[in-house]
């Protein structure tokens, strides 16, 4: 047993210094290498096409896996920036470069058929918990409550947590999907859903209602009316490569921030 | 000669380094998810509901409730339609027809299963969530889309068992004046008995391992499910969502959960092997 | 009431037609609902591009590439390893407990779900060995899981060959190896085939194990350390994400297409092999 497990592990090795040499024209200055939220990678897959299309030789990796796996591939070096789009824990601000890319709100989405415009805070978290289990009771038709929640571990459901739970829970009951656009595809079919993602995601056919009678749109999330809102944040440990410092200041240059923009995002400052 | 048995002894341990396969995987695996289990506590970790990975509280009941719910619905549909299927194939089709249909069969088994999760959600929820109520994404989607993914697997076995049975059978019960149909219930069900359990089991332990299609089409809602409508999650697609965020106590309890299927799977595995193997020991007798 | 043997058969035979009707229906109905969504965005372009927006422009050339790249290699690896074992088995031991275990074992492997290859290829292949989320972890984590797949179409097509072939070999004076090389292994050939063939098809749907280990960047791999994403988990992500139907749909096809292909190729295999052997 232990001696199959060397030899799998010596012909992995092998096999691995081989390829390393195959690989080696990879390993120049000009690569930066992102991992982390789902939230984020559509826009930095953006950010890296114009990126790329204007400083030709550079090379730009983006990958998912979540806030937290971005965090920790920062931390062991898979990746030269994070992305995370949440806010940071104290001991996170300590060990990371914290770098805000932009503002992205949060929009609470109901079906185009359900009557309920706006709601409170403690409303959305009433039916979130699974408290209030009829829409009559935020003044919608008569008919069960579905609330759509997103994986544990994702940046929107944190942040969702964080600007609206607080301390109580989601319901158990709640369908778990595991994208925005999951969660969007089953609130505009179902009429008695209700869910939360991206506000630069949410589109025409669903709708979003206004929280606290503010309607969720950008000019509410810089003035700062619209309170359901999250940083997209890059984070790198220690000073930024050279290499990875030019990609952050291209997507903080007016230009890139004008792409997010468009992207349906909140400007960073 | 010499060099045959040298040749002989290198075949031997490249077959047993394919097979050390198995044990590397269980030997991670179980690694990475064993002592999350008994920090947490067996009993607690298997038998509580409460799965809040944020509050460090590991409970894999509703998934484990989940896993059984969309296997037995999806062994359900996976019988009827693979037991029809096989009885026509070998006893009543054309052998051109029968020909014809054997590899529709195998590209059912061909396709992608983001394929048949991504059809299931387009087609068959809204159809569930406007026809029965409900959300749609449940145990009944779940095990329709499963019930047909595993009608390969448990079809071709099934009707390798049903040709296994001596043709001798079948001719005397038809000598003996019973109709075909009458031979199929009678004489080759029974027959072919042990070779159809082992298929269905096979079948059931696709269905419990699958993950993507599951993914999309049961919910993945964290309470146990009431009823058929209900959504739910399974231990598969568990690990798939929260993998990829995972770290610490809630990673190793991804693994933990893996743990759990991986030993599910194996005893289902085990028990198709020690039926099939019966049968196999009471022909070479008989 | 008793109802005659003979309406009684009727009943249920029509029943089983019946069954027998909607899986085909059902099969039809996913590839014609797949293609007639996806076919007509099939363009030389979308084949030879690669996707700008995340995907929701351009085309699926690096998928392409990644799905190539993750399977081929998968394959490359398991094959000469299944095909061993095979040969260890039929042709080199009798059968004894050593056989047992290796089938046992190679049974198991086969009831493995893909998620738990994921896992594993996730902590062994990309962690322990330090190889990443990359095209190499992927298509090793596949090569383990098709081994048993390969072993056991080998085996099959092996023992299928003829005993007289091996005896008039032996015969002329041949050792056991040239026997198995140059007459058993030759005529197993289009039987082997058609087990590579399907696992290369099983590679190339799978999605769960790949997304654990392949990883999911957009652009074309540069080496194999190089994450990748293979067509399978691009419509995956085009789907869910709701990044662009019109070019999920387009990339399944694409995917419906080459499976399809596959199939037919190892049908043609089957039955040129069946012809050769006289089964």
């Amino acid at each position: 047993m232990a001696n199959t497990r060397f030899a799998f592990r010596a012909l992995g090795v092998t096999i691995a210094a081989v390829l390393i040499c195959a690989g080696c024209g990879k390993a120049s200055g000009r690569s930066v290498s992102l991992l982390g939220s789902t939230s984020i990678q559509p826009f930095a897959e953006v950010l890296a096409e114009q990126y790329t299309k204007k400083n030709p030789g550079h090379f730009v990796e983006v990958q998912g896996g979540g806030s937290t796996a971005g965090l920790q591939a920062v931390d062991n070096g898979l990746a030269d920036i994070g992305m995370c789009s949440r806010e940071l824990t104290a001991e996170e601000t300590r060990q990371f470069t914290r770098i805000l890319i932009a503002r992205d709100g949060l929009a609470i989405v109901v079906n185009a058929d359900n009557r309920v415009a706006k709601l409170s805070i403690e409303k959305i978290r009433a039916l979130f918990a699974g408290r209030l289990t009829n829409w009559r009771e935020v003044g919608g038709q008569d008919g069960p409550v579905r609330p759509i929640t997103r994986e544990e571990g994702s940046g929107t459901r944190e942040s969702f947590v964080r600007l609206v739970m607080g301390k109580e829970r989601i319901s158990r009951r709640a369908l778990t999907q595991e994208s925005n656009g999951a969660v969007k595809e089953l609130v505009k079919g179902d009429p008695a859903a209700i869910g939360y993602m991206s506000l630069g995601l949410v589109g025409k056919e669903i709708g979003a209602v206004a929280v606290e009678g503010a309607q969720p749109t950008t000019d509410n999330v810089l003035a700062g009316r619209y309170t359901l809102v999250r940083p997209l944040l890059f984070v790198s440990k220690g000073a930024a490569s050279p290499a990875a410092q030019s990609f952050v200041d291209f997507v903080l240059s007016p230009a890139g921030q004008r792409l997010l923009e468009k992207e349906g995002l909140v400007r960073a400052r | 000669m010499k060099r045959d048995r040298l040749i002989g002894a290198v075949l031997l341990v490249v077959a047993l380094s394919a097979i050390s396969g198995l044990a590397l995987i269980a030997a991670f695996i179980f690694r990475e998810g064993v002592p999350i289990i008994l920090r947490v506590g067996a009993g607690q970790f298997f038998l509580s509901t409460d799965w809040e990975p944020s509050l460090g509280h590991f409970g894999i009941l509703s998934m484990l409730g989940g896993s059984l719910a969309v296997t037995l619905g999806a062994a359900v549909i996976g019988i009827v339609f693979s037991l029809g299927l096989a009885i026509v194939l070998t006893q009543f089709a054309p052998p051109g027809l029968a020909a014809a249909l054997k590899p529709a069969i195998e590209l059912l088994a061909g396709i992608p299963s983001v394929v048949y999760g991504f059809v299931g959600v387009v087609t068959l929820v809204p159809l569930i969530r406007h026809a029965l109520g409900g959300p749609g994404l449940s145990v009944l989607a779940a095990s329709i889309v499963l019930g047909i993914m595993i009608l390969p697997t448990i079809t071709s076995i099934a009707i390798d068992a049903l040709q296994a049975v001596p043709r001798s059978y079948v001719e005397g019960s038809i000598a003996l004046g019973a109709t075909r149909w009458q031979t199929v219930t009678m004489v080759l069900l029974r027959a072919a008995r042990s070779g159809i359990v082992a298929a269905v089991i096979l079948g059931m332990g696709r269905a419990i391992g699958e993950t993507m299609a599951v993914i999309m089409v049961a919910g993945n809602a964290l309470a146990l499910p009431h009823s058929l409508l209900d959504p739910v999650r399974t231990l598969t697609s568990n690990i798939a969502l929260e993998m990829g965020y995972a770290s610490g106590d809630h990673r190793q309890a991804l693994f933990a959960t893996g743990v759990t299927l991986f030993v599910i799977i194996t005893l289902l595995n085990t028990a198709a092997l020690a039926v099939s193997r019966r049968r196999a020991g009471r022909r070479r007798v008989g | 009431m008793r109802v005659s043997p003979a309406t009684s058969q009727r009943v249920a035979v029509g029943f089983m037609w019946a069954l027998a009707a909607i899986t085909f229906a059902v099969l039809v109905f996913i590839l014609a609902f797949i293609l007639a969504h996806g076919l007509p965005h099939v363009t030389w372009s979308f084949l030879t591009q690669s996707p700008t927006s995340m995907g929701r422009e351009g085309g699926i050339f690096p998928m392409i590439l990644g799905t190539i790249l993750v399977a081929g290699l998968a394959v490359l690896v398991a094959a000469p390893i299944g095909v061993a074992t095979a040969v260890y088995l039929t042709e080199y031991t009798r059968e004894g407990r050593l056989t047992a275990v290796i089938r046992f074992g190679a049974d198991c492997l086969a009831g493995v779900p893909s998620i738990i290859f994921g896992l594993f290829g996730f902590v062994f292949f990309a962690i322990a060995l330090g190889m990443g989320l990359s095209v190499l972890s992927g298509s090793l984590t596949l090569a383990l899981m098709v081994l048993p797949t390969i072993i056991r179409t080998s085996e099959e097509a092996i023992r299928a060959v003829p005993y007289a072939y091996r005896e008039v070999s032996f015969g002329l004076g041949s050792t056991r190896w040239q026997t198995v090389i140059h007459v058993v292994l030759r005529s197993a050939i289009p039987g082997i085939s058609t087990g590579i063939v399907l696992s290369l098809g099983r590679s190339i749907s799978e999605t769960a194990a790949v997304m654990l280990t392949a990883g999911s960047a957009l652009r074309l791999p540069r080496s194999l350390f190089d994450s990748s994403r293979t067509l399978a988990l691009h419509f995956y992500i085009l789907a869910r994400e709701g990044i662009s139907m019109t070019n999920a749909y387009a990339t399944a096809s694409v995917l419906i297409i080459a499976i399809l292909a596959l199939n037919v190729l190892s049908y043609w295999l089957m039955r040129r092999f069946v012809a050769k052997v006289g089964r």
